[in-house]
């Protein structure tokens, strides 16, 4: 019973100390519509940390991150749209601070790139496709054109085909 | 002739890929490069450190090139640095502090125990002035050229390898500069 029970304190102190850490990233932030707070949000999953990498700043607790979620906040109570937002924290940290990075010579390969090799991939399938066919129709026309043959072996032909038939009849 | 080219061009790319990717083998993806690079110090106002009532602004930043050390007293990177740091100094190599998000008291007793490297240091308790350069952590190392543009950061301790590498070969080749 005893084990039971502190059993029971411990898990529940455990619980307790999980669930305040997890609170501790959670910000009170008022907006002045929900408009802004679904910005906010959106905003705040969007934009990367740059100090704890591969973390958003609504995930990090980082204190980079809480400045970062403390401006994005301002901004949006100034009324700032969400462009001028992401544009203010690249100025500051640059393009990596977004998840999802502007159109730019220097993203250009990371847009693009990708869909580029697709479509060179595309085009030496349908290339290589295209060869062999080819290749396959020249063949058959060859062989085509080999078992057409010719007058004077038609007449040959046709020559063993009668015998054959007459001698057949012969036998019956 | 085409034909050599369908066959040649994977091979291009996969050398191209090739190369690039290797030589972002052993790059530290932590360090970023400033996205203030080439710009002018965003403006500021800012109480110096030592004596509250006198105000900096990015104007005192001119003249000469110097170095931008971002520092606190919370920061173990900033303590390693430190003693490299008064070595610099000693050269007569100018150095501006920035004092981010510390506290007065404890940043006062770091410099009267370990030495003060610094011309003079900019007191940003809340990081705004950091913010506004792109410090995403301490110590990181700026240099300013004598028009005041940002040309150089360093993320991480300056010690003499960073020094000689890096940061002094640019710091002579600005202060040449003459536009």
């Amino acid at each position: 019973m005893m084990n039971i029970k502190f059993w029971l304190i411990t898990n529940l102190l455990l619980l307790a100390i999980t669930s305040l850490k997890v609170s501790a990233n959670i910000d009170l932030y008022t907006f002045q519509s929900e408009d802004a707070r679904q910005t906010y949000l959106e905003l705040t999953k969007e934009l990367r940390c740059p100090k704890c990498q591969n973390q958003d700043i609504a995930d990090s607790n980082a204190p980079i991150a809480a400045d970062m979620r403390r401006e994005v906040h301002r901004l949006l109570e100034e009324g700032k749209s969400r462009n001028d937002i992401v544009d203010f924290m690249i100025d500051r940290f640059g393009d990596f601070v977004t998840y999802k990075p502007k159109v730019n010579s220097a993203t250009f390969l990371l847009w693009f790139g990708p869909w580029i090799l697709v479509l060179v991939g595309l085009i030496s399938i349908l290339y290589f496709a295209k060869h062999k066919s080819n290749k396959k129709a020249g063949i058959n026309k060859q062989n085509i054109s080999e078992d057409i043959c010719s007058n004077a072996e038609h007449e040959k032909v046709e020559k063993l085909l009668s015998s054959y038939i007459n001698d057949k009849e012969n036998d019956a | 002739m085409s034909k050599r080219w369908i066959y040649i061009t994977p091979l291009l790319i996969t050398v191209g890929l090739g190369f690039i990717l290797f030589t972002a083998i052993g790059k530290d993806p932590t360090k970023l490069e400033t996205a203030r690079l080439n710009d002018p110090m965003p403006a500021f106002e800012l109480p110096e450190l030592i004596n509250g009532d006198r105000l900096i602004t990015e104007n005192e930043l001119t003249g000469k090139v110097i170095l931008l050390n971002v520092w606190a007293t919370w920061c173990p990177s900033c303590r390693a640095e430190h003693d490299y740091l008064v070595e610099l100094a000693g050269k007569g190599i100018p150095i501006i502090g920035l004092n981010y998000k510390d506290e007065r008291p404890e940043a006062l007793k770091w410099l009267k125990s370990l030495g003060n490297p610094y011309l003079y240091n900019i007191f940003d308790p809340l990081g705004k002035l950091g913010f506004d350069l792109g410090v995403y952590g301490a110590p990181e190392t700026y240099v300013i050229d004598q028009f005041g543009y940002v040309r150089y950061r360093h993320v991480g301790v300056v010690n003499e390898k960073v020094w000689l590498r890096t940061l002094e070969p640019l710091f002579f080749k600005l202060q040449n500069k003459k536009s």
